[in-house]
């Protein structure tokens, strides 16, 4: 089992994993000399909470039918999802470095076909939520107790596909289907709340049949609470978590750095990156 | 040969013309049929949702099959399904995409998803979710859209003339264009069976049934001879066959010998069947399909053909590359060349 963190308040464990995932991702960038490191870094405590609290799963078989499905609709957020299995030991570090590269099990953007414990091919986004009506559906069938999680970005809340999905888990009563939304406020030409995210979030979907949280999705506390509490609800609703993360978290200079979609670092800054971090490891 | 002309090509009147009540040639008004299933059964044998009660007989052997709708279960004739299968039946409202993800999501699951809507839906407005979240992983879903091609007076809204050609363009998917009741009943279980994802066209209501009488039987991914002839060789898809086979008729009666191979899988293209077909010397190669003149049966085996360094003489029967007309399925027919009448017409020209 995976759950660390049992005993409340404390999330060391956690906070140590988030960092791993953070390190692990900038090594990898470090490879290719690019990457999404802004959203890996500000997305790393949601992934934590994630693998190492609340999913059920077999490292060792990443195609256990009792797992919880984890799928990544944002295919670019790939270098963060790798950490994080690379971290819970589904895939191999020693694969880390091949990141991008020919014949790598660890494309730039993440694949099913390509990797294990990568469930959807993402990337075309407002896909993921659409599969995991279908995932939930699928598992009700089977009488089969997991979850769905569908981690998508909110510059998805954007695709009209995503709100045919939203409306079609209410419809169904999906309360097998969380979705996590990384509500970062960066898509691709600027700011999400200045393009089609204007509203508050959580009320919209709430207005649509879910159970709407929205926290912090760098406080490791109040993710956790929020996990749980969409886990253990005895409610028909399909839940939804509004992560609220910053770009580019755990590395001052990389946070205070003009924030795009894709963080520009220098070469020389890779290491930097590292050290900071390794000047502060969590206990 | 002359320039096309730039800009819309559409032969329509203006809508500022006044129009007078269409009759037919004995004096009687025309009315729309909106669906293919009644017009071409006059004086045939027919059988009724054909597509739908397969569906149920593959149900009663296999847990797995599933089957999904936008809102249009009655239009595909799955509503005969769902009335038998109500909890394996999943409505899924006016919302194609989420209708695709969500049986990419039970295919994922370890169910077979039937997956059904209007040839235009499918084809236009749920392509990226067909390509990314079922064609690229090769997942079992069957997708089964009624309204193919030419099959209504609709309109452009309805008439699916392009599914063909855009739907050839994306690997891994398999494409049936079945002719009649008969093969209907036939390919419904032979896609299931099937492991990966498969594009079907789809007659509904009550379908005509024309092949059982030439002790056919479909095979996914086999063209078949259903007669032989030494004039002409008609190559056609979908419910063309049945009018080639009409048309064979009647260009017997006037001493033209005609064979009919029919092609009921564009995708993957049985290539060897259709060169060996083709190769045979002294033959007019004609082909046959209710689709645009792009990117469908005609241009796929012509392309064939020429890489196969075989070069008889060759015609396509297909709709224009125009925005079809609204109005009577029987004046379109003829107006853009699907009718017997108008398929031997054009033979008789090439010969």
């Amino acid at each position: 089992m995976s759950t660390e963190t049992q005993h409340a308040g404390a999330n060391v464990s956690l906070a140590r994993r988030a960092w791993s995932i953070r390190r692990l991702a900038l090594r990898m960038a470090e490879v290719q000399g690019q990457g999404y490191i802004g959203q890996a870094l500000g997305v790393a405590d949601v992934l934590a909470v994630s693998y190492f609290h609340a999913l059920n799963y077999k490292p060792e078989d990443p195609e256990w039918e009792g797992r919880d499905r984890f799928y990544l609709s944002i295919g670019h957020y790939a270098i963060a999802l790798y950490s994080a299995m690379i971290e819970a030991g589904i895939l191999p570090e020693d694969e880390l470095e091949t990141y991008g590269m020919d014949d790598s099990r660890m494309p730039m953007s993440g694949m099913a076909a390509y990797t294990p414990g990568m469930e959807i091919t993402g990337g075309s986004l407002g896909h993921g939520l659409g599969i995991a009506v279908g995932a939930a559906l699928g598992l009700k069938r089977k009488k089969n107790p997991a979850f769905v999680y569908n981690l998508m970005s909110d510059g998805e809340l954007g695709e009209g596909s995503t709100w045919e999905a939203v409306m079609s888990a209410s419809a169904h009563q999906l309360d097998n289907l969380i979705c996590v939304v990384d509500f970062n406020d960066q898509q691709a030409d600027g700011p999400t709340t200045q393009a089609l995210a204007r509203g508050d979030e959580a009320p919209k979907w709430a207005a649509f049949g879910w159970h709407a949280q929205e926290v912090d999705g760098n406080d490791l506390d109040a993710l956790v609470t929020a996990f749980d509490t969409a886990r253990t609800l005895s409610d028909p609703r399909p839940r939804v978590i509004i992560c609220k993360t910053q770009m580019c978290k755990g590395v001052p200079f990389l946070e205070e750095r003009e924030i795009t979609h894709f963080v520009r670092v220098d070469p020389s800054e890779w290491a930097r990156a590292i050290a900071i971090l390794d000047d502060a490891i969590p206990a | 040969m002359q320039d096309a002309p730039i800009g819309p090509t559409s032969r329509r009147k203006s809508k500022y013309t006044p129009r007078a009540v269409p009759v037919s040639e004995d004096g009687e008004r025309l009315t729309t049929s909106a669906m293919i299933a009644s017009l071409d059964a006059e004086g045939r044998d027919t059988v009724a949702a054909p597509f739908g009660n397969a569906l149920c007989d593959l149900a009663a052997q296999r847990d797995d099959i599933v089957g999904l709708t936008a809102d249009l279960s009655k239009y595909t004739d799955l509503h005969v399904f769902a009335n038998a299968y109500p909890d394996r039946f999943y409505q899924m409202g006016m919302a194609e995409q989420v209708m695709i993800s969500a049986a990419a999501g039970l295919a994922r699951e370890g169910f077979t998803p039937f997956a059904t809507t209007y040839a235009v839906f499918a084809s236009r407005r749920a392509y990226d979710f067909i390509i990314m979240a079922i064609a690229e992983e090769n997942l079992p879903v069957k997708i089964v859209c009624a309204l193919p091609g030419l099959t209504t007076g609709y309109g452009p809204s309805h008439q699916a003339t392009e599914d063909l050609a855009i739907f050839r363009g994306m690997p891994n998917l398999t494409i049936v264009d079945p002719c009649d009741a008969t093969e209907i009943t036939q390919a419904t279980h032979a896609i299931a069976d099937f492991p990966g994802p498969v594009y079907m066209r789809l007659l509904r209501g009550k379908v005509p049934d024309v092949l059982g009488q030439y002790g056919y039987r479909f095979q996914l991914g086999k063209a078949q001879v259903i007669h032989g002839g030494s004039d002409v060789l008609f190559i056609s898809t979908g419910f063309m066959t049945m009018r080639a086979l009409d048309a064979a008729k009647a260009l017997k009666a006037e001493g033209t010998d005609c064979a009919v191979l029919h092609v009921p899988t564009l995708k993957p293209l049985d290539t060897g069947t259709i060169r060996k077909e083709a190769a045979k010397t002294g033959r007019l190669v004609v082909t046959l399909e209710n689709h645009t003149i792009v990117g469908g049966l005609g241009e796929a085996v012509a392309a064939d053909l020429m890489r196969a360094g075989i070069h008889p003489a060759f015609d396509s029967i297909a709709l224009p590359d125009e925005f079809l007309d609204a109005g009577a399925l029987p004046t379109l027919h003829d107006q853009y060349g699907l009718s017997v009448r108008a398929i031997t017409a054009r033979v008789k020209t090439r010969l």
